[in-house]
């Protein structure tokens, strides 16, 4: 069954308890739906969203974090998306930046392009995370779970995975309507 | 030949203050001086050095990105959908694999298109020799400035001193 029995939660849901509780933190956000949510569910100028290069957004969150040490940063992958650059996660894992928070809202399907199944069912990507080198990687599943655990990695030294695991629901969302060249300018002066 | 260490010392005097990539043999000089001066940040694919240069530079850091030719293959999703659509600029230090038909069978496609490929890509690119150093260099750092997208700069094999001479 797909995604894992007793999944309520929508990544919709997850994405905005987390953004309640993210303030000027920049977050690198994938391509697909998820930076479409994220858009429509809070936009700020300290929120990178991506359209295409997928698999790529834990290395451009990487090159913040290595350029910016006193600054948190913040990831929102997709299952998908883990799989596909899966070899950033030993980079982080070896590089080991204290100020990396990967959260990877997993629903076992590549959302965008009509739910096709991934195979993050059989492979726990948090566990290849904390083999890789992540120092702190949970898995949740339910709201009052996702707060803590987010919360808690807030304080401590990471790299830090939050695996958290949703439902195949999707918004009703459009496209993000800033040109890509304005959200490059305006993440950079947010994130100065 | 150019020295590495006085090639690495060009690069930082432009303002190019974060480097990562992969490794090539054309280029093992040029990366044992930037691990030397504990400038290098290595990267396991080239798409992820080049997303990892585009969060660098987001973070006001000159990047630059030192790769293989067969790595432009690699990365060209992430050039194209992050650096050129979002207006992303970076510098890209390739090796000339397979230049004028002469290297390992694996080189010979993409040595001998090289060129064309970058043109058809719209990633402006030079190729580097003694004799032009300078201006190649100054040439690369105006590139990037003005245009905002990747820019390459290719060394062919002796033209930088490498690991083994």
């Amino acid at each position: 069954m797909r995604p894992e029995q007793g999944t309520m939660q929508s990544r919709a849901m997850a994405m905005a308890a987390l953004l309640e509780l993210l303030t000027d933190q920049p977050v690198i956000i994938c391509n697909g739906f998820p930076s479409r949510e994220a858009y429509k569910i809070a936009d700020r100028p300290t929120h990178f969203y991506m359209i295409g290069s997928m698999g790529n957004a834990p290395a451009i969150a990487l090159g913040v974090a290595l350029a910016k040490p006193n600054k948190q940063v913040v990831v929102f992958d997709g299952d998908g998306n883990v799989l596909m650059g899966m070899g950033t996660l030993a980079t982080v894992g070896a590089l080991k930046p204290k100020n990396f928070i990967h959260v990877v809202f997993d629903n076992e399907v590549y959302g965008t392009t009509g739910n096709q199944p991934t195979i993050s069912n059989v492979v726990p990507l948090e566990k290849v995370a904390k083999a890789a080198g992540y120092v702190n990687v949970e898995r949740v599943r339910e709201r009052e779970d996702l707060v803590y655990e987010f919360t808690d990695m807030l304080k401590k030294d990471g790299p830090n995975m939050l695996l958290v695991k949703v439902n195949e629901m999707v918004e009703d969302v459009g496209r993000v309507m800033i040109d890509p060249p304005d959200i490059t300018k305006r993440f950079m002066k947010a994130i100065q | 030949m150019i020295e590495s260490d006085a090639f690495v010392q060009a690069l930082q005097d432009i303002g190019v203050d974060f480097f990562t990539g992969v490794p090539d043999s054309i280029l093992g000089g040029i990366i044992a001086e930037l691990m030397e001066r504990h400038l290098y940040t290595p990267a396991v694919r080239e798409d992820e050095a080049v997303a990892m240069a585009a969060g660098a530079y987001m973070a006001g850091k000159i990047p630059a990105v030192l790769m293989q030719n067969s790595g432009l293959d690699t990365s060209l999703n992430a050039l194209i959908s992050l650096n050129m659509i979002y207006c992303q600029p970076c510098i890209l230090i390739v090796s000339w694999r397979g230049y004028q038909g002469k290297d390992a069978p694996e080189h010979l496609v993409m040595g001998e298109v090289m060129p064309q490929f970058l043109d058809t890509m719209k990633i402006p690119h030079r190729t580097l020799s003694e004799k032009t150093a300078i201006d190649d260099l100054k040439w690369l750092a105006e590139t990037f400035m003005k245009q905002r997208i990747p820019v390459a700069l290719l060394i062919t094999k002796g033209v930088v001193r490498g690991l083994h001479p």
